[in-house]
């Protein structure tokens, strides 16, 4: 497809969208799913034959539009004038409904209200915080529109940016135009995307020995790492999920920028339905001349790949995970040399996170400045957060950086419910650590994460009330990275155990201060001597919990609470002895 | 081109493909290691040589590490020495290191790096884990207990003999050496019996069936020696 024919699909594509009066969105995400969201979109189907209305009347199946609390999610949106009128009409002002908890029972009703009122028993206002609070770039399209149909992402606008990049920029211009945006690696760290992007296409392929295997054409690669593993974290799946097609085109101008004509999407195999709709839209970017060789009709040959990860957190990390598509054992190696100079079978490798490929299309179309007008002033742009835990609306967000922790937790996550009272949120994961209330005003950017001892990581956010015992939190990430460290190195493998048989017999008040001296002690060895970032922010969450939330470890050391869970916790264990397949216990 | 910097204050010249443990040797500076042996890649895994290097805030390990112009290393901080005492303890209390019971005690580097980082006790809790011992091979025998999982038995056996029989299982606190797919040793039809790992190996966990305790000298130089005279065709010293 060149930019012609790729204009012309669009426009076709929205000119038979705006022959429908009406347009259902039904969430067919992982969350939503689970609750039979297709049968939904099925009986709305039905429902719309039976009564003759399915000309009129789009059913879309899309990716998460956030609110996963209120889920089965279905949004309407309805031409105002309530005419079939013109088509093309240039006022296609509409007007959105929003429907939770909908069950396929509820087709009728639906169907029957569509140009009356809303179904005020299914409505939830789509004025709250929760929406109106947002500010979405990566999850623009994520719910509205079809992620298995490669036509409904050409029609909002998509491979608009890589065609233009492939016949109007030269690769340093796109790495100009990345650097200047100010965009950084939503992974986690935040390092600089246009400098790491200049870092891979100056690097020269035959300075590290390399062995391709036979077959691989290239000798630079870009990495979509979609390997997310962190507890309560679901943002990479949602954008896999909603919109696959916007990580392949962001992709693919990174490989032009770097000069790579491979690509490896690494998902974790516990992701089917994320790992389905990539394949799909690859097998039809393939087939459009979008991915492959000479893309839309220009001398650039660009293939993507998927491989699929078998659930370890390590894989996460970018040597791991590049061992691991190698075909060896996901164990990271010491850097330097980075993989910007010698990664995938010692050739440079670009390695970006799901998000941050995500955030590419927009600002080539809308240039580098629209993006650096967002957020502050070192941290540019949205981040999705995935907000779980005690709070209201659990789900997705994407949010200006900068925004406070208050706004996020209590404007659109609704505050805490049951009564209860905000305690901390645990940002980035196991490698990050508790904000206790004192922050909450804090602006959400790297560098005021940092400050207060925790991380922006990929971006899991859980809020935790007044009953949660963050000693029990400190030993649940603990024993996560126990359970997922990968054993290479010392500190990380024997330290982590170490560890949390401390935070355990605190737990069962067995612990005396002199462990929680030596816990001290376990954490700035394990964080300042192992091998690769897992075991470096292993000890996050307790050096966190123990900074803000001292007494509790001391109250528990001195025999002041009685360890209610004590015996139940020593069943369990007695029962099964290994492994974390006991649900952990969170709250107290 | 060679390079010139200081270690602990002493100014030494290196080549500049020499990693800061290499420069170090040659210089006579004494850094602890534990998973590299001469004639092995360095996988870095051990961190035992964990220098400091100034400008830079992360531990950088030695073995890995290639040498810069004008670089400040310092190997013997009390900061490293408490770390590398850490790391020992927590090798000691990880499996069952019992010296006196093991065929290695007195060659063993385990044991003489816990001496030479002032190991008088460990702090932390011994974990005591179940782990067998393999006798199944005509010669030599492996007892998992001892093992340390540095991985020198496992790049010898690949990177020397060529063979690639031994591999690590497991993740974590759970990794385990193994032969073939986890087959005992003497099932496994891989290994060539050339007693390289057992060469290789820091502790007792490989050994040669017979030695009695204290008897078990392990010739890890034979590797070194092996790797040169194959990579530079000269076989008498």
């Amino acid at each position: 497809m060149n930019l012609e024919e790729l204009n012309a699909t669009a426009t076709s594509e929205r000119l038979a969208r705006m022959k429908k009066r009406h347009h259902m969105y039904v969430c067919v995400g992982t969350a939503c799913q689970a609750l039979n969201s297709e049968q939904i979109a099925k009986a709305l189907q039905a429902e719309l034959k039976q009564r003759g209305q399915a000309a009129d009347v789009e059913v879309k199946c899309v990716g998460c539009p956030g609110l996963c609390s209120l889920g089965p999610l279905v949004e309407i949106e309805s031409r105002v004038n309530g005419q079939a009128a013109a088509a093309e009409a240039e006022d296609d002002r509409r007007r959105s409904v929003l429907y939770q908890f909908v069950k396929p029972e509820d087709a009728g009703e639906i169907v029957a209200h569509l140009d009356g009122e809303p179904v005020k028993r299914l409505e939830t206002p789509l004025d709250q915080p929760f929406f109106t609070r947002q500010t979405k770039i990566v999850l623009e399209h994520c719910g509205k529109i079809d992620p298995e149909r490669i036509e409904d992402y050409i029609a909002v606008g998509g491979y608009q940016a890589l065609l233009k990049v492939l016949t109007e920029m030269t690769p340093q211009q796109v790495i100009d135009e990345i650097t200047r945006s100010g965009l950084r690696g939503r992974g986690g760290a935040g390092f600089p995307t246009g400098l790491k992007w200049g870092t891979v296409a100056k690097s020269d392929p035959s300075a590290y020995p390399t062995h391709v295997p036979e077959g691989i054409q290239s000798r630079k690669f870009v990495i979509c790492n979609g390997d997310e593993g962190d507890p309560g974290a679901f943002m990479d799946r949602s954008v896999m999920e909603g919109d696959p097609h916007r990580i392949l085109e962001g992709m693919a101008i990174a490989a032009y920028a770097v000069g790579a004509n491979q690509g490896f999407i690494y998902v974790r195999a516990e992701y089917p339905l994320a790992v389905k709709r990539l394949r799909t839209a690859i097998r039809q970017a393939q087939r459009a001349g979008l991915l492959g060789n000479g893309i839309g009709g220009t001398a650039f040959s660009f293939n993507v790949d998927i491989r699929l990860g078998a659930g370890a957190f390590v894989c996460g990390e970018e040597t791991a995970l590049m061992a691991s598509i190698e075909g060896g054992r996901g164990v990271p190696r010491p850097r330097p040399p980075f993989p910007a100079e010698s990664g995938l079978w010692g050739c440079p490798t670009l390695i970006n996170n799901v998000e941050t490929l995500a955030n590419v299309p927009p600002i080539i179309m809308k240039g580098a400045a629209w993006f650096a007008g967002i957020g502050t002033e070192k941290s540019k742009g949205t981040k999705v957060f995935a907000l779980t835990g005690q709070v209201a609306n659990t789900g997705l967000i994407e949010v200006p950086m900068g925004i406070s922790l208050r706004e996020i937790v209590f404007d659109i996550g609704g505050g805490i419910p049951g009564g209860r009272q905000f305690k901390a949120v645990q940002t980035g994961g196991p490698s990050g650590g508790c904000i206790p209330a004192q922050f909450l005003d804090m602006p959400v950017d790297y560098e005021s994460l940092a400050k207060v001892g925790s991380i922006m990581g990929s971006g899991g956010m859980i809020v935790m009330d007044d009953s949660t015992d963050m000693v029990e939190v400190a030993r649940f990430f603990m024993e996560f990275c126990m359970d997922e460290s990968c054993g290479k190195c010392i500190p990380c493998r024997a330290g982590t155990v170490q560890m949390h048989r401390i935070l355990t017999k605190i737990q069962e008040g067995r612990a005396t201060r002199r462990d929680i001296q030596i816990l001290e002690e376990l954490c700035d060895m394990v964080k300042h001597t192992s091998l690769c970032g897992l075991g470096q922010s292993a000890p996050n969450p307790v050096i966190s919990t123990l900074r803000y939330f001292r007494e509790e470890y001391e109250r528990k050391v001195n025999g002041e609470q009685k360890p209610e869970a004590r015996s139940q916790r020593a069943e369990a264990r007695g029962q099964k002895p290994e492994g974390r397949s006991q649900k952990p216990a969170i709250r107290s | 081109m060679p390079r010139t910097l200081t270690i602990n204050g002493q100014e030494i010249s290196a080549r500049s493909d020499q990693t800061i443990l290499e420069a170090a040797r040659d210089a006579h500076i004494h850094i602890p290691v534990l998973c590299h042996l001469d004639g092995l890649t360095d996988v870095g895994a051990c961190r035992m040589c964990l220098v400091e290097v100034a400008g830079s805030n992360k531990l950088l390990p030695a073995c890995t590490t290639r040498v810069q112009e004008g670089m400040e290393v310092r190997t013997d901080t009390e900061r490293l020495r408490a770390y590398r005492r850490q790391i020992i303890e927590l090798l000691f209390a990880e499996r069952n290191h019992v010296c006196a019971v093991c065929v290695a005690n007195g060659h063993c580097e385990l044991q003489n790096l816990g001496i030479e980082v002032g190991m008088d006790h460990v702090r932390y809790d011994y974990i005591f884990p179940t782990l067998g011992v393999d006798l199944s091979h005509e010669r030599f025998g492996m007892d998992h207990n001892r093992c340390i999982l540095c991985t020198r038995c496992v790049r010898a056996c690949d990177q020397l003999e060529g063979a690639h029989t031994i591999d690590v299982m497991g993740r974590g606190a759970k990794s385990l050496i193994i032969r073939d797919m986890n087959v005992p040793w003497g099932e496994s039809i891989t290994c060539t019996s050339c007693g390289k790992c057992v060469m290789a190996c820091p502790t007792g966990a490989l050994f040669k069936q017979g030695s009695t305790v204290a008897e078990m000298v392990h010739d890890a130089e034979k590797l070194a020696f092996l790797r040169a005279a194959r990579e530079k065709r000269v076989w008498n010293v």
